[in-house]
């Protein structure tokens, strides 16, 4: 099925080729860290974790975002969401890869990677999340490719399948929770992180997942015509609401212990977005229009990722210029991964329905 | 008949397969029995682990000369601790501090001016309940049998997930090659390499040569008393029990081997 990636319009080539550019421009400023050390970084004694891990943090909320949309429609045979299960499938793979690429430009070390699996230390959170994100990488990979080999042929999905998707379930919960932990028990503001944060990560995961995805559909349905039925982005936003404000629920009872005294100028801004988005996803007449549905979604997802990953890393750090570009090369690989994906995916499904109209 | 055959045998060869998979992750999970300790005590407990050696430190604040740096430079020459002053790539195993930076969670409201004021000396802990082990994902920082937390330069692999948890700030990272800023370089201690973190090992290269750290050793006012805090007998156990004492956030439950006579 890959050949498909392989034939495009002159924008489809455009993109690609931009997006290679832009990992040309990030590998060779990698280079220059892996020769010169971490010193071309921002982050120094006071800041040792910055934008790399930041982003990381990110973007595991968006790898176990396809959870819930593959929930569902497996365990609760929604079929609205038959149509986006793919995708959101194929999100999780590019945004796992994107976590694992992130934890290797953060190494000081990277040519000892091994030693994790070499010395694997039971104790350490970080041993658990690099096996959880491996394995969610991998499985995505097979779902997504699985349901979309099966619906090129117009079969119904191997049985072999449904085992795999359960299993990403509870592998997905984990791959969250051990990263939440590993933030968990880092001392923060002279105490322990919070036990709610555990739980708030998840659902503040679930919500920039859920939202990231709308925008995707919105996306492809602009430049492919691809639709995904308006019925799985209503549902998605409904989910995309109940997670948003459970998860301010959650900050909110944070603030009456931690942040209580003096919560950060970042958060603030933060939480602004992030209850504007909430509040537009709350009005059922908002949440179904065009123009306030993508403004929200982007809100949510802005404010998440300011408050989950940057909130917490960039108090008194700014990144340097060699960090930014090693950042979006890793982003546009991703990207990249994810265009030639659902390039594939779009052209399957494409010439199914082409060939049912015929 | 044929197909159907090939698909139990494909379908036995694939369960013995987990099986066997199986059988090794139950292997894997014989979990080495330091990792199944019971609960840690509550952070207040002030009893002392019995049974092994437990190597502290108890520093006399009142003693610290503020214009003196001996301890400092004798621990750094005695490790090639590379020297970048006080920049972002700085590495320190010891260092001198501010009262407030030292004891952030003390209370500092209508604080007697000579106490504020006076300097601090702050290094690794080597907690006996200690974050940076745990978290660790190689055990490249570890306990060892004596209560020095210790770090392997060869297996670290410069995620610094261990400065993060560290409450002390007492972990650094070589955020560049440390050797082009070692001044006089010894032959006692190994250098290490750009990319992996570094911080006071108790001086456990010169304890194996019936030598007290270099930072006590170095010392003209007699400020630092080291010993075993597991035996009663030990000159710093005896001080312990005549003197105040205090560690630095004892509420998170570290257990630090470092007290201090404010």
């Amino acid at each position: 099925m890959l050949e498909k990636a392989l034939k495009g319009t002159r924008k489809y080539w455009t993109w690609i080729t931009f997006l290679f550019l832009v990992i040309i421009f990030g590998m060779s400023a990698y280079s220059q860290q892996r020769w010169f050390g971490l010193t071309v970084t921002g982050m120094d004694h006071n800041m040792s974790w910055g934008l790399y891990r930041a982003q990381f943090t990110f973007l595991v909320g968006i790898a176990a975002s396809a959870m819930i949309v593959v929930l569902p429609y497996s365990l609760h045979n929604f079929k609205a969401f038959g149509k986006i299960v793919i995708i959101s499938e194929f999100l999780a793979a590019s945004a796992t890869l994107m976590c694992l690429l992130f934890v290797l430009a953060d190494m000081g070390r990277p040519d000892r990677i091994l030693n994790v699996l070499l010395y694997p230390h039971v104790h350490s959170m970080m041993f658990w999340d690099l096996l959880a994100l491996n394995s969610n990488l991998f499985i995505s990979l097979i779902i997504g490719w699985g349901l979309l080999g099966a619906e090129r042929k117009e079969v119904l999905p191997p049985t072999w399948l449904k085992p795999v998707i359960y299993l990403s379930f509870p592998l997905v919960i984990g791959m969250l929770t051990v990263t939440a932990i590993l933030h968990g028990v880092l001392p923060y503001h002279n105490l322990w992180f919070p036990a709610a944060f555990i739980p708030r990560f998840l659902v503040s995961s679930f919500a920039s997942g859920a939202s990231l995805l709308i925008l995707l559909a919105l996306i492809l349905k602009k430049t492919t015509g691809f639709e995904v039925g308006s019925e799985a982005r209503e549902k998605l936003a409904v989910l995309a609401t109940y997670a948003g404000v459970t998860n301010f629920f959650l900050i909110g009872t944070d603030f009456f212990t931690v942040f209580y005294s003096n919560p950060v100028p970042l958060m603030r801004f933060s939480l602004m977005i992030g209850l504007g988005s909430v509040a537009v996803l709350l009005i059922p007449a908002l949440r179904t229009s065009s123009k306030w549905l993508p403004a929200a979604c982007a809100g949510l997802v802005i404010s998440i990722w300011l408050n989950n990953g940057v909130g917490y890393e960039m108090i008194e750090y700014s990144p340097t210029l060699l960090e930014r570009t090693i950042t979006l090369g890793i982003w546009a690989i991703g990207v990249l991964l994810l265009t030639i994906l659902l390039k594939v995916a779009v052209t399957v499904k494409g010439e199914i329905s082409h060939c049912v109209s015929k | 008949m044929m197909n159907e055959e090939r698909r139990t045998f494909i379908k036995k060869t694939g369960l013995g397969v987990l099986a066997c998979l199986g059988a090794a992750s139950g292997l894997m999970t014989l979990i080495p029995e330091t990792s199944l300790e019971k609960t840690v005590l509550p952070a207040w407990d002030e009893v002392t682990l019995p049974g092994n050696i437990r190597l502290g430190m108890l520093i006399d604040t009142r003693k610290c000369k503020k214009d003196c740096h001996l301890c400092i430079t004798a621990c750094h020459h005695a490790h090639n601790v590379p020297d970048f002053s006080h920049s972002k790539d700085k590495v320190t195993w010891i260092e001198k501090s501010t009262y407030k930076k030292v004891f952030p969670t003390a209370s500092h409201q209508l604080q007697n001016k000579e106490i504020t004021e006076r300097s601090y000396l702050s290094l690794c802990n080597h907690c006996a309940e200690s974050p940076c082990t745990r978290v660790c994902p190689t055990g490249a920082t570890f306990q060892r049998w004596d209560g020095i937390v210790a770090i392997d330069y060869h297996r670290c692999i410069g995620c610094r997930v261990c400065m993060a948890a560290c409450p002390y700030g007492s972990i650094s990272f070589n955020w560049q090659d440390p050797r082009t800023a070692i001044h006089e370089p010894t032959t006692a201690y190994p250098t290490r390499e750009q990319g992996v973190v570094e911080k006071c090992n108790f001086c456990s290269d010169r304890l194996v040569k019936n030598q007290l750290p270099a930072c006590v050793e170095a010392c003209p006012e007699n400020v630092m008393t080291f010993g075993d805090l597991n035996d009663p007998r030990s000159d710093i156990r005896i001080l312990l029990e005549s003197n105040e004492t205090v560690q630095r956030k004892p509420e998170l439950g570290t257990k630090p081997s470092l007290f201090y006579i404010i």
